[in-house]
């Protein structure tokens, strides 16, 4: 039995259906919902076109979750709710349920159990968020914990809907930027060139992939102490660590001189103006873990004062777009400096080709 | 009983604070397990120097070449042992969730069933693919950890250069703005593409998005090398009880600012009740809510590009058509190597009401795919090639014609050999004169 288990065949199954995960009450009205509304933050009221309808209950989780953790959202789902439960991709758990009185008495388990109810509308929904140290190969920083201590932080931004619109976060814990567009990511930036040693770069490196890799062909192949080595010129280098992980001895993370940098502006939605790319605002801070208060710091900062000058209904991009990039500057007390004016491929479009000004 | 805990004065202060702590969910199985004292150990150590230990490898299951995240500690003694021996390999499954990550708890508790009993019990719900990511498990136990997982009807993800797992939205589920079923088009696209997800043989990754409606909440525009995006062709559904109900509550203040000026191509306007267009005046492309007695939101589906604003704002009274199906998007990515970038759009509207519409779907994502293998660099993704071949090769590439919707702007630069012009001109009224 034993050796038939270990000669199984993979079963290429792919992915599974998902009618027999779903809420009955979803099944039933798949394709056929009419509207929603939020009667509190962190709540979806749905109402189908045959007038059925089901409450969803949202609450933030820490996404890198516990066996433990995630039966005790099992044991709420099956005493509080009706035994079905999704995931958003924000990492928030939503339970569903087509009973309305069924609504307080779970949002009150899952508060009482450590788990916010919100992330709904205008609030500041869970980070979207890379692996980090916990886990990554090639992590300048810990997504998981920069993110638990951005979340402590806008806690009450979470359970509310008291932005201007919704906003979305992410981390990154490298320039390759796994977390994605959002309206304030945080993502490391490195400020130095890679340290390499050479004594291993021709054993684990494929020397012209890592070459190919460069986005700015400053890495060459070289003989360097009578070995076969990469080497890289200093000037040309932006720090990318593009070269590290195909090539592990060209170390880019540095305790000290891998930074924080906060990026503002992207939005991936169609609505109102065609999606957009972030822009980078801040550089230099410091990875001080475990409870980066640096970063947390500028943050906020943009944060607040977005929330308190945006219009309704305007995204951060939007918010921008309206107050100009000055007044962004000024009104967060953020330094512009030489860095933030792009000379990568396309810039242009990034210069001011007019004389539109604000005064 | 699992050994003493390594003293973790760092990741001691994230247990602090509202928000739920991963740090005291990993203390919580370390009572029980070695593994995870260790690996507590181990990224206390990054915290303490800044820097991650992991180094990847090659493990994987039988008869596949990928959906494994090998990892092997590079905290070792002067002897070349690990320091965390009960942590020294932590390797993580990727596990393609069902779509819209719906589930029930019978089917999560046996995936912590397997996890305590095989791997670390740390699962990541999800990961920025869209994986139930089982994280953490010895070279020995990923076999066995996959055989009783894959015999619950579940498969592994895409690593490397494949085909990735792929997410769609709640959607059809769940959501009126939904514009076709993202789960069966994602189930139909996916399954189409294993032998490409499970044994990597591409120049790079290639991943699919499948968002129901232009607000794309799988951000399918910029994280997918093909984006399938919701839409409609016809009229811009409404409900004059609901148009009514919402203009009581909100005023028409808010109306003005927040709908109507916020209309990206003024396609919105306030009419008098009398006054609105119509089928009446011949123009078949007007919707029209009632706020009041008096007065009507008046939205010209002729200007209108279906961002979803209006719809948003006044969720109910207004409502895509019926007329539905989807945009589909080509080259989206991030950074590397060239600079973020968007998809761009290489088919306006497409239907995928059935399974012929879906089996189109899946034709079109073939010779994406093909093109793709034949013709992009080592490591190269599919937006890079794009932008170093042209639009117009690409489109040649897979048999699709050129259209205005996929452009900005026209040309702004007369740098263009053009002597084919007549022929292309020619080309294009004998298609006229087909179709006719």
């Amino acid at each position: 039995m034993a050796e038939a288990q270990a000669l199984r065949k993979a079963v290429e199954c792919g992915v599974p259906d998902n009618d027999k995960y779903m809420h009955p009450t979803l099944l039933k009205n798949r394709g056929n919902w009419k509207y929603h509304d939020r009667p509190r933050p962190g709540v979806l009221h749905h109402v189908a076109h045959s007038g059925d309808q089901v409450w969803s209950v949202r609450a933030g989780t820490q996404r890198q979750m516990d066996t433990y953790t995630i039966r005790k959202l099992c044991d709420i789902a099956e005493q509080f709710a009706e035994g079905h439960v999704r995931f958003t991709i924000r990492s928030n758990i939503e339970y569903i349920v087509a009973d309305q009185s069924k609504v307080d008495p779970l949002i009150a388990k899952l508060e009482g159990e450590g788990f916010p109810v919100g992330g709904t509308g205008n609030s500041v929904t869970m980070v979207a968020h890379t692996q980090g140290w916990l886990h990554c190969d090639i992590p300048g920083t810990d997504a998981s914990g920069v993110v638990k201590s951005m979340m402590d932080q806008l806690y009450d931004e979470f359970k509310t809907e008291q932005m201007p619109n919704r906003v979305h976060l992410s981390t990154s814990c490298c320039e390759i930027n796994c977390g994605g567009q959002a309206d304030l990511a945080v993502i490391v930036q490195h400020t130095k060139p890679p340290k390499i040693n050479h004594d291993l770069v021709a054993n684990v490196c494929e020397r012209p992939a890592v070459v190919a890799r460069c986005p700015v062909a400053a890495i060459r192949p070289a003989l360097v102490n009578g070995k076969p080595s990469l080497e890289v010129d200093e000037k040309k280098c932006i720090c990318c660590g593009a070269c590290y992980p195909p090539c592990p001895p060209m170390q880019i993370n540095d305790p000290e001189h891998s930074k924080l940098a906060i990026w503002v502006g992207g939005k991936n939605s169609n609505a109102r103006g065609k999606p957009t790319f972030m822009k980078l605002v801040a550089s230099g801070l410091p990875n001080n873990a475990p409870r980066w208060p640096e970063v947390n710091e500028v943050v906020g900062r943009i944060l607040r004062t977005y929330k308190a000058d945006a219009r309704p209904w305007e995204r951060m991009a939007d918010w921008i777009d309206r107050i100009g990039w000055p007044r962004f500057f000024e009104k967060t007390g953020l330094p512009f400096t030489k860095y933030l004016i792009d000379d990568w491929r396309g810039s242009r479009a990034n210069l001011n080709a007019s004389n539109h000004v604000r005064f | 009983m699992a050994k003493p805990m390594h003293p973790t004065p760092n990741l001691d202060q994230l247990e602090t604070g509202p928000w739920p702590s991963f740090v005291t969910g990993l203390k919580r199985l370390a009572k029980d397990k070695d593994y995870m004292v260790d690996v507590l150990g181990h990224l206390e150590h990054s915290y303490q120097t800044r820097k991650g230990y992991w180094k990847g490898g090659t493990v994987g299951v039988r008869g596949y070449g990928g959906g494994v995240i090998p990892r092997f500690t590079e905290i070792k003694d002067e002897n070349g042992q690990a320091v965390f021996k009960d942590a020294a390999e932590f390797h993580t499954l990727r596990i393609m969730p069902p779509p819209g990550m719906h589930y029930d708890t019978a089917t999560l508790r046996q995936l912590c069933d397997i996890w305590d009993k095989y791997g670390s019990g740390l699962i990541a719900l999800h990961g920025q693919s869209g994986d139930i990511m089982m994280q953490g498990c010895t070279t020995e136990n990923v076999q066995k950890a996959w055989d009783e997982i894959n015999q619950m009807g579940f498969d592994l993800g895409g690593a490397g250069p494949a085909v990735r797992t792929s997410m769609s939205c709640v959607g059809a589920a769940r959501c009126e703005q939904s514009c076709y079923d993202e789960a069966k088009a994602h189930k139909a696209v996916i399954n189409s593409f294993l032998d490409d997800i499970h044994r990597p043989a591409l120049p790079y990754k290639f991943k699919f998005k499948f968002s129901g409606c232009g607000n794309d909440c799988m951000n399918a525009i910029q994280r997918s090398d093909m984006a399938v995006i919701g839409t409609w062709r016809d009229n811009i559904r409404t409900d004059d009880e609901l148009g009514q109900k919402w203009f009581a509550k909100h005023g028409m203040n808010e109306l003005i600012n927040d709908v109507v000026s916020r209309c990206p191509t003024k396609a919105l306007q306030i009419k008098d009740a009398g006054s609105v267009r119509g089928v009446a005046t011949g123009d078949d492309h007007i919707s029209a809510v009632a706020l009041d007695g008096k007065q009507c939101l008046e939205i010209d589906n002729k200007d209108c590009v279906r961002c979803m604003h209006c719809i948003n704002v006044m969720t109910g009274a207004l409502a895509p058509g019926k007329d539905k199906g989807a945009s589909i998007l080509v080259g989206g990515k991030s950074h590397l190597k060239i600079g973020g970038l968007m998809g761009t759009l290489v088919v306006p509207f497409m239907k995928l009401d059935t399974e012929e519409d879906r089996e189109k779907l899946v034709e079109m994502a073939q010779s994406i795919i093909d093109f793709f293998a034949e013709n992009a660099l080592e490591h190269e993704r599919t937006g890079e090639m794009i932008e170093r071949i042209g639009l117009v090769n690409f489109l040649e590439g897979i048999g699709l014609d050129v259209d205005p919707h996929m452009i900005n702007t026209p040309r702004t630069n007369p740098y263009v050999r053009m002597d084919g012009w007549d022929d292309e001109v020619a080309k294009i009224e004998a298609k006229k004169q087909a179709a006719a």
